[in-house]
């Protein structure tokens, strides 16, 4: 029952956000006090542009994908490509070090998502039942 | 519902979704909240304007910052995420928006403040079209629940300018 639940939740929140891995969670403490380990957000994946103040989730070819805030933007005009530099509300720096291939600014192709919601301490069962499958 | 595995694998599921149904109505609770944030940025001094080496404008200043967003806490409101953007366009750019300020206001009383300071982040241009400049000072503000939908909207400033020389 559980599991039938939790498939049918999964599979209508791709559905519903148009985004293919619509529910993330948090790993780090990069985000704290807002976001804590163990956390669970929701995302959104739309063609709105990305603008600062958005908690985006990215992956530039990283083992785990980074939820952290837009702090910069510059959206070329003829193009509407962004390059976007972004910053955990915990950590003194902004992720520039953190790009890989030495990229000065992230670009929307990598973002997975928007965090629009969030749910404390769930993810704490997707770190359990990850670990332990047996349940 | 015979062996203690099958009753266990329904109260989870129950008790389960209780629990996302009343994080969702506490969430939904948060519209009912009609805010009425106001803000003041004045700048008051530009501290330097140089051009890199790298041939990019880079600016520092002081502002003096006054807001009282304590309309916009809730019960569910867990922290309100702020921060001060300045916004302008360039030849190359239709819109550059870059982060000079930000807060985390845990609770309501500490809303309603006025802080005096020099922009937190390097206000760097990807150019050197800042000379003579018109810009807008934005505070967004982030609503961080303890549950459920994140609000986030801001208020926009307008007729800041550069100076026309580097200083």
């Amino acid at each position: 029952m559980v599991i039938s639940s939790a498939l049918i939740i999964w599979k209508g929140l791709i559905y519903i956000t148009g985004s293919e891995s619509p529910v993330v969670v948090v790993l780090s403490g990069s985000m704290e006090p807002g976001f804590k380990r163990g956390d669970i957000l929701f995302l959104n994946m739309n063609k709105d542009p990305i603008r600062a103040g958005q908690i985006v989730v990215f992956n530039d070819g990283r083992d785990v994908p980074i939820v952290h805030r837009v702090i910069e933007v510059h959206e070329q005009r003829d193009s509407k490509e962004a390059d976007i530099l972004t910053k955990g509300d915990a950590n003194p720096h902004d992720d520039r070090m953190l790009y890989t291939s030495s990229n000065r600014w992230l670009q929307r192709k990598y973002i997975m998502g928007r965090a629009v919601g969030f749910l404390p301490y769930v993810g704490w069962l997707t770190i359990i039942m990850t670990d332990k499958p047996i349940i | 519902m015979h062996s203690f595995g099958h009753r266990l694998n329904g109260l989870l599921t129950f008790s389960v979704t209780i629990l996302a149904i009343m994080c969702a109505i506490a969430s939904l609770s948060d519209n009912l909240n009609t805010p009425s944030p106001t803000a003041e940025i004045k700048i008051m001094n530009i501290n330097w304007f140089q051009k890199q080496p790298q041939g990019n404008d880079e600016v520092s200043l002081t502002m003096n910052i006054s807001a009282d967003l304590q309309s916009l806490f809730t019960w569910n409101t867990k922290q309100l995420f702020i921060f001060v953007a300045a916004e302008y366009e360039t030849p190359k750019n239709s819109l550059n928006q870059v982060s000079l300020w930000d807060a985390i206001i845990p609770a309501k009383e500490h809303a309603k403040f006025w802080i005096h300071t020099s922009n937190k982040y390097r206000f760097v241009d990807q150019g050197n079209n800042l000379r003579g400049k018109k810009f807008n000072l934005t505070l967004h503000w982030h609503v961080m629940p303890k549950t459920g939908k994140m609000f986030a909207d801001k208020i926009v400033m307008a007729g800041y300018s550069f100076p026309e020389e580097y200083r």
